[in-house]
């Protein structure tokens, strides 16, 4: 076989990991390059996108797989060993020249690196961390590095991942044990769940010896993420968002990614012939949301579900949710607390902020949310203010009808 | 009037200076007129006076309204340093009313401040240096006055490379230990033809994925007044044109390949375990089919009754025995069709100590779909006979009365091709035994039919 040339690598390397849905380069500790003279980048805590693809996914990192091969055989993924994908593989050294010649030219905030098992997961995970260590040591980049690490390798290993990267990930890969033990016969739940846990501790410790000695090496200091496929097996949005609640709790991540399994060439049989639609995972982002920033409790986005446990597709699930505990609404945005007010289909938590630091001030008018929110439409159903009552509206058997009607005029 | 000429059109200093000076001469916000030198624009030159001279004095003012002021200074429209001090004389006199987010002219400068936060946010994303020879050099065209206070970061960032950003109105060149300011440039000042460039679009090209394709998405952040700058954006109409063919390939790749008998096993294994739908509280198990996993035929019913629940296995009750007699009679051997149901779990209403046949519902059936979806995909066969109403709605997706489709095939797409039909049970209920004879002949005949080639 010929030889590749990097271009042609990057190509077939960046197309494998066209998959995956994590690519965040936030959260990390602030660093720059100001007054060195080696070295280059700087993280200032917010990411940036660089570009945005077609998919309308945000391009932040250089995301790439190390290699596609795999000895292993995992039937969702496209590199798995029976796939006859054509295959390529970096050596470090090349992927440390591409991140650097990318990041001097401004068109990333840094790397994700991932890859395909092979010969062992040790020797794998050896070659992952060497990419960063080069980066870090040998050309003192303090751009942000997210090392997605194999769960099975020597946790020594591992731990050094954590000293180099920003961001560790261990995919959960699948959101129930038995569709990870039909797509993934050789991953087991239980020992990627022991990796986080193995993490989570890690982290903590190099939070507590930065707390002690400044001057303690930062310890992926962004946290631990994960991500899972959504649709490939047949765990419905109750599960999801109940692992994912389990997930948060227990292993303290950052972040749970939701990947929308997507049709890949080569597949095996054993996957769905269509992806789910796409909104399904819009909306369990949202779900999502509202359990980090708006005190949901899993059993309460589990309300927003219908008899098959899957959230509506044409509305959010907050509206959703709203529509089914109407007694608690409509809320009083001049008395109620913020919690309640965190309720109200339509209001964020920017617009919640802004209405707790104005009513100080005055009484709020119908008008002045309108100011403060992007829909009053959708909003004016569930609130009182000092020149509206919503009291008909709310007992409507055609509430949900109203609302997204008017949501569609709207987006029109 | 009193005529106000701050140096640089973002000079948060001097318009900090200026305004206090304006505030304590207790002039109003119209009789205060705000310009830039070399702007030209001098309408009331003649009428209007320097303001006067500094009265001693001092006032404190939130740290909040501070930092509106460096947001807001930087835009464009040409209001801002009046609106500015309009905010200042209210503030002097209540000094918390910045606190009501709600008021229009707070809003206002809010939404200016969030615009020129956007435009520097953008133009950390967007610039592309070029390597030419010893220098990184970059061109962009900001909305709003934000080169400057933008330098730190470029500079915190490539603080050991040598860059120059070039503008229309102003360029910045950082040497490695100091920035320099320059004239405006054209965009020919920073020519293409970095090789890195290639290799920067083929990972663009590559990590986008074509099964998903949100055009508008991708707009509302990277909108089209960008591109020109981006070596990258010229390959989006090309991206966009061949998504959907590069989908399709994507999906018609999608063959089984050798690994069939795994798949139906693990597949069962996990249908074991199904929640979907409240149906798997009540009843004994998932009965899921069963049949050769390449079988030619597969045929779908509705739901598993008392007898298969108990033994876990489709169509073995009264209503199997008549499927089998008929299948017997049509000349089929039931061993080389796929047998499954349209819901695999029984629903029942318990009536006494027996246990009566319900209907599922569309909820249920919807749930169910999968599993007979996941099926299709690995037995895939060519025709599909469908028992009765629920399998008609369960593999069409739409419910429709058995008379619609009975007497013509439906194409599901793919070369497959799907028959309708009674389901047996129907014969066992019905008590006119003559026209439960004449329903089983003509049951027959559809079985037969159905499976001739
Ligand atoms: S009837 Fe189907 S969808 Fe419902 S629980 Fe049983 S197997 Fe799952």
């Amino acid at each position: 076989m010929a030889q590749l040339d990097v271009r042609q690598k990057l190509e077939i390397l960046a197309d494998a990991a066209k998959y995956d849905a994590s690519c965040a380069s936030s959260g990390t500790s602030k660093r720059d390059s100001r007054g060195a003279t080696k070295g280059i980048g700087s993280t200032e805590g917010m990411g940036i996108c660089h570009a945005y693809a077609p998919d309308g996914r945000c391009i932040s990192l250089l995301k790439i797989l190390l290699t596609n091969s795999c000895i292993f055989d995992c039937h969702y993924c496209i590199n798995r060993k029976s796939s006859n994908v054509r295959r390529a593989r970096f050596t470090a050294r090349e992927v440390v020249d591409l991140t650097l010649a990318f990041y001097r030219r401004n068109y990333i905030e840094g790397l994700f690196l991932s890859s395909g098992i092979i010969r062992s997961s040790d020797y794998t995970m050896e070659q992952l961390v060497e990419v960063a260590r080069s980066l870090r040591e040998d050309h003192h980049f303090r751009g942000y590095i997210h090392l997605k690490t194999i769960p099975d390798a020597d946790p020594g290993l591992i731990e050094a991942a954590g000293r180099h990267a920003d961001r560790i990930s261990i995919n959960v890969e699948l959101p129930t044990a038995a569709g990870l033990e039909r797509l993934a016969p050789e991953k087991s739940a239980s020992r990627i769940q022991g990796a986080m846990a193995g993490m989570k501790t890690a982290i903590e410790d190099g939070k507590d010896a930065s707390r002690r000695y400044p001057s303690a090496p930062k310890f992926a200091p962004a946290g631990q993420s994960t991500q899972m496929i959504v649709g490939a097996d047949a765990a419905n949005d109750r599960d999801i968002v109940h692992t994912a609640s389990g997930l948060y709790d227990r292993f303290a991540l950052r972040r749970v990614y939701y990947s929308a399994f997507s049709p890949i060439p080569d597949a095996s049989a054993v996957l769905p012939l269509k992806r789910p639609p796409l909104l399904r995972e819009h909306r369990l982002y949202q779900s999502d949301w509202l359990m980090r920033f708006y005190g949901y409790r899993p059993g309460e986005v589990a309300q927003a579900t219908d008899e098959q446990g899957m959230l509506p597709l044409d509305i959010d699930p907050k509206l959703a949710w709203a529509l089914k505990a109407r007694e608690q609404f409509p809320v009083d945005v001049n008395r109620a607390p913020r919690e309640l007010l965190l309720r109200v289909p339509g209001l964020g938590v920017k617009a919640v902020d802004a209405v707790i630091a104005s009513r100080r001030w005055r009484k709020l008018s119908l008008a002045d949310i309108g100011r403060l929110s992007r829909s009053i439409t959708k909003l004016r159903p569930f609130i009182v203010t000092t020149d509206w009552r919503p009291t008909a509206l709310i007992d409507r058997i055609d509430l949900r009808a109203r609302v997204t009607e008017q949501l569609e005029l709207f987006g029109a | 009037m009193y005529r106000i000429l701050l140096p640089r059109p973002d000079d948060v200093a001097a318009w900090r200076d200026a305004a206090r000076q304006a505030a304590l001469a207790n002039i109003a916000a119209s009789d205060l007129l705000w310009d830039v030198e070399g702007a030209g624009q001098d309408l009331f030159g003649a009428s209007s006076s320097p303001l006067p001279p500094a009265s001693p004095g001092a006032f404190a003012i939130s740290r909040h309204f501070l930092r509106l002021v460096d947001d807001v200074v930087p835009h464009r429209d040409p209001e801002r340093f009046s609106l500015l001090y309009r905010m200042l004389l209210r503030l002097l006199e209540q000094p918390g009313a910045l606190a009501d987010e709600a008021d229009p002219l707070r809003r206002r400068l809010d939404l200016l401040a969030k615009e020129v936060r956007r435009d520097i946010h953008k133009m950390r994303a967007f610039v592309r240096f070029r390597e030419l020879g010893e220098r990184f050099v970059a061109w962009f065209e900001p909305d709003h006055h934000i080169v400057r206070v933008n330098a730190g970061f470029f500079v915190r960032r490539f603080s050991t490379m040598r860059w120059s950003i070039l503008t229309p109105d102003l360029s910045i060149h950082w040497d490695g230990s100091s920035l320099a300011e320059g004239p405006g440039a054209i965009r020919a000042d920073a020519p293409d033809g970095d090789p890195v460039e290639a290799l920067w679009k083929g990972y663009y090209a590559s990590i986008f994925n074509p099964a998903r394709l949100k055009v508008g998405a991708m707009l509302k952040e990277m909108p089209r007044k960008y591109w020109a700058n981006m070596p990258e954006t010229a390959l989006i109409p090309e991206l966009i044109a061949g998504a959907r063919a590069r989908e399709t390939r994507m999906v018609e790749q999608v063959t089984p390949r050798g690994n069939a008998d795994v798949a139906w096993q693990a597949l069962r294994e996990e249908a074991s375990h199904c929640t979907r739908c409240d149906l798997h509280r009540c009843a004994t198990q998932t009965v899921f089919g069963e049949g050769p996993v390449d079988a030619d035929i597969m045929v779908v019913g509705e739901q598993p009754g008392d007898q298969e629940d108990v033994a876990g296995r489709p169509f073995v009750g009264p209503a199997g025995q008549l499927f089998n007699r008929a299948l017997d009679e049509a000349g089929i051997d039931r061993s080389r069709l796929y047998v499954t149901n349209a819901v695999k779990h029984f629903k029942f209403e318990p009536r006494g100590k027996r246990r009566i046949h319900a209907r599922p519902n569309a909820g249920e059936i919807k749930a169910c779909r999968w599993w007979l979806d996941q099926e299709r995909a690995i037995v895939s066969p060519r025709r599909i006979i469908l028992l009765g109403t629920t399998a008609i709605h369960a593999v069409t997706g739409k419910a429709s009365s058995l008379a619609s489709v009975r007497e013509s095939p439906i194409e599901l797409g793919g070369g497959v091709v799907a028959l309708a039909t009674i389901h047996p049970s129907y014969l066992l209920r019905l008590p006119d035994k003559a026209q439960a004879e004449q329903d089983y002949a003509r049951f027959v005949d559809d079985l037969r039919s159905a499976t001739s080639p």
